[in-house]
């Protein structure tokens, strides 16, 4: 399928994100059920399959978050390893993609080449593997290899990661008799001969989800679908124009890499109710705990003796403070901290309202009309390709969106109403995979 | 009066066929009521058509069936402890208790060049580690006490972190910290699983008896399998273990002999072990099967529904739960 239709429109791709580990889950909803049975995972990947989604979305995290030295509580936490829930779910689904953030840091690319070729024999060429970087040492108390690579090295151990898989994936033709693969680099040294023939795919689809310049070039250079965090139409924008714009350098066309930033949507019957619905949604996404812990991330110290309804702390943040492990690496403290002063004392919010202003912003509010209207904008101007859709809500979040906006973004000729190929790759629109890279 | 057999079939290892086909024969396995079946697995590159991981077929299984247990091997040798547990928790949360885990190790040259991160090393020492990873999985599984999500929307906790352990563990080939990321999964801890040789006396049978509560047994005839059987029992200091006695026979001289061992021997069953499945398996199911059930020895159907259920194993507490109370 092309990315555009006959009348030009480009086609919207959507996946469905099961959150696992995070804050924004509302647990306390009735209407919210299990983070861990099966049951909750297949029903939101039926529901994205009858959405016509072209992918089920699963992250990954190695170690549980602490806090002052012990276990963060107030998150949502606890999930299933994401590559034997996917398998599961790739039994009660027909078209599905089905896509596993793993680590390329703790894990070896013979293992995992080989896990996810299965996934993708399997599934009939479903598979997705959203790589990640993750060098700390904190995650590394888990694993044999421990936390000894240097952040700077991560994406050369990532780089190296995928081109050792790549080449085991080429390296049985189906029919044809297996090659031994030799790989001598820095990271790796290994002579192997694939477990598997050619799956469906060949290559599972690759997405990348890092944001610095080296992430960038990364996806440019390496992945088909790039899950990015610029969700708001201009930042959108000018990161589809820098990451597409690096594409030509590796001989690659705009259309075969896909930006996809996560996205939330809140409906209502009127616009007035839909933004009443967002609002009661974001209280209760950050509860007055969570606003505290929220600035003690920033402020790397402790602000439990603040009020989370009255002014931001009249302290400055400690430097190199270690309050939180397991978060992402905040490279400006400091510059943060003094952005979220003025924005509290411009519109004058308390602790707890600066962290809801600040943490739940939803990307679209409104009528199903409007919000159809909106993501078709987003992507006919160049804002992203789709969107990875987090709901607040597991795993029922998505029903409301998928009854309601998804026969819209159909009318508008922007959303197939069946599926029209069998692998993720099809609904994607991806050429077969590159393998110049990998002889 | 006998008590009751368990019956249990390996798979083999699975080759790239289509997941129906695999999904076929572990449907089979059920419809005959037997207590689980295996799938082997190595990270040693396949011979032949090549080889699926076998925790990911039983997954799809798991999705299509409902009661039979799902036993994949799992290596040690190669593989993250941290990861292997996180898969076979899921493996009992996907298929709602029915996951084990057959431990085993790889000691070929082939499988330590694939994977590149450690030289070849003897046996002993790769069954010493893999001890060390079935203890590693056992804490992991104790780590998150059974009730340890709870939601309080008072104090705005999710989990209540006094019920979450670090589980701290130092080999000499890898330590792990914890607690697990996946919660206590269906069955508390998954059954572990190991083959043995009633002649040898090897690291497996150190494993066997500190963590196994399946045993599948090779033996000459009934007396090696008795004395073999109540040795292991006596070197575990436990009764929670299952021996199940390997079997290679062709199927036609089946009931005959199983019912001859199962008087003879004392054993707790049978594991046949089919060098062609889709061949053997239907005439496991269609013909043996009915023939224990008319002598008494087998079940008519599953009378629980998770793996610990068919073996009459109690559902373990968490070793940190029981701790945390007698500190009190
Ligand atoms: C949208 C998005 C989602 C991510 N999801 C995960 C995840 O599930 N697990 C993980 O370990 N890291 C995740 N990461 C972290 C990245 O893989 C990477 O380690 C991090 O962004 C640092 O790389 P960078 O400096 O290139 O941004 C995510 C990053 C982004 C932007």
């Amino acid at each position: 399928m092309s990315a555009s239709t006959p009348a030009g429109r480009r086609q919207i791709h959507l996946a469905a994100h099961f959150p696992g580990v995070n804050s924004t889950t509302v647990w306390r909803d009735p209407g919210s059920r299990s983070q861990i049975d099966f049951s909750s995972f297949q029903h939101l990947a039926r529901t994205a399959e009858r959405g016509r989604f072209d992918f089920f979305f699963l992250a990954e995290g190695l170690r549980l978050r602490e806090r002052k030295g012990r276990i963060h509580d107030l998150d949502v936490v606890g999930r299933p390893e994401s590559l034997t829930v996917l398998n599961a779910l790739a039994a009660v689904t027909e078209h599905l993609g089905l896509a596993a953030t793993v680590n390329a840091t703790f894990n070896e690319p013979y293992e995992l080449a080989r896990r996810f070729a299965t996934l993708d024999h399997l599934s009939g060429g479903r598979a997705a593997w959203n790589i990640v970087t993750s060098s700390d040492a904190f995650t590394g108390e888990n694993f044999r290899r421990g936390g000894y690579l240097d952040r700077a090295d991560r994406y050369t151990r990532a780089a190296e990661f995928v081109e050792v898989a790549r080449a085991l994936w080429d390296s049985w033709p189906s029919g044809g008799t297996p090659r031994t693969v030799r790989h001598s680099g820095p990271q790796f040294d290994i002579t192997a001969r694939a477990t598997l023939p050619h799956s469906p795919q060949v290559h599972p689809v690759l997405i990348q989800a890092g944001d610095s310049d080296e992430g960038r070039e990364f996806a440019a250079r390496t992945a088909d679908i790039v899950f990015s965090r610029h969700g708001t139409p201009e930042a959108g924008r000018t990161f589809h124009a820098d990451v597409k714009g690096r594409l030509a350098r590796y001989g690659r066309t705009p259309d075969q890499l896909k930006i996809l930033p996560a996205a939330t949507v809140v409906l209502g019957d009127s616009e007035a109710d839909a933004q009443e619905r967002a609002a009661h949604i974001r209280r209760q996404q950050v509860s007055p705990q969570t606003a505290i812990a929220t600035l003690e991330n920033v402020w790397g110290r402790d602000l439990t003796g603040y009020d989370p309804d009255g002014p931001l702390p009249d302290v400055e943040p400690v430097p190199d403070g270690e309050l939180a492990q397991g978060w992402a690496h905040m490279a400006d403290r400091f510059g943060i901290a003094a952005r979220w002063r003025s924005l509290a004392e411009e519109k004058h919010l308390s602790i707890r309202e600066l962290a809801v202003e600040l943490t739940a912003r939803q990307s679209f509010i409104g009528t199903p009309a409007s919000v159809a209207a909106a993501m078709d904008e987003h992507v006919q101007t160049d804002a992203a390709d789709g969107f990875i859709l987090v709901p607040h809500l597991t795993p029922g979040g998505l029903d409301e969106f998928v009854d309601r906006v998804v026969p819209l973004l159909q009318e508008r000729g922007v959303l197939r109403t069946e599926y029209q190929g069998r692998t993720l790759r099809d609904h994607l629109g991806l050429p077969a995979p590159r393998q110049e890279e990998s002889a | 009066m006998t008590r009751e057999l368990h019956l249990s079939v390996a798979l083999g290892s699975a080759g790239p066929r289509s997941a129906a086909h695999w999904t076929g024969l572990v449907q089979l396995a059920e419809l005959g009521a037997l207590d689980f079946v295996t799938l082997d697995d190595s990270l040693d590159p396949a011979d032949g058509d090549g080889r699926l991981d076998a925790v990911a077929v039983l997954a799809y299984a798991a999705a299509r069936t409902s009661r039979i247990g799902l036993i994949p091997t799992v290596t040690t040798t190669h593989t993250e402890p941290f990861h292997t547990s996180s898969a076979l928790a899921t493996l009992d949360f996907v298929s709602e208790g029915r996951a084990g885990w057959l431990v085993d190790v790889s000691t070929t040259g082939e499988a330590a060049r694939a994977v590149g991160r450690r030289d070849p090393a003897p046996a002993p020492e790769l069954w010493a580690e893999a001890a060390d990873a079935a203890e590693v999985a056992a804490r992991l599984w104790d780590s998150w006490e059974d009730d340890a999500e709870i939601r309080d929307a008072g104090t705005g906790r999710f989990i209540d972190r006094d019920k979450l352990h670090y589980i701290d563990f130092e080999g000499p080939r890898f330590s792990v910290r914890g607690p697990s990321i996946v919660p206590r999964p269906p069955q508390g801890r998954p059954p572990i699983a190991v083959v043995l040789d009633a002649q040898g006396r090897d690291g497996r049978w150190e494993l066997a008896a500190r963590h196994a509560e399946i045993v599948l047994l090779d033996a000459a005839g009934p007396a090696a399998a008795r004395e073999a059987r109540t040795e292991l029992l006596k070197r575990a200091g436990r009764n929670d273990l299952r021996v199940l006695i390997r079997v290679t026979e062709s199927p036609d001289r089946l009931p005959e002999l199983l019912a001859d061992w199962h008087a003879e021997a004392g054993t707790d069953g049978f594991h046949l072990v089919t060098t062609d499945p889709t061949e053997e398996l239907p005439a496991v199911i269609h013909d043996v099967v009915p023939a224990l059930r008319a002598r008494g020895l087998f079940r008519a159907t599953h009378s629980g529904r998770t793996l610990r259920d068919h073996l009459g194993l109690i559902r373990p507490d968490s070793r940190y739960a029981v701790r945390t109370e007698t500190a009190l």
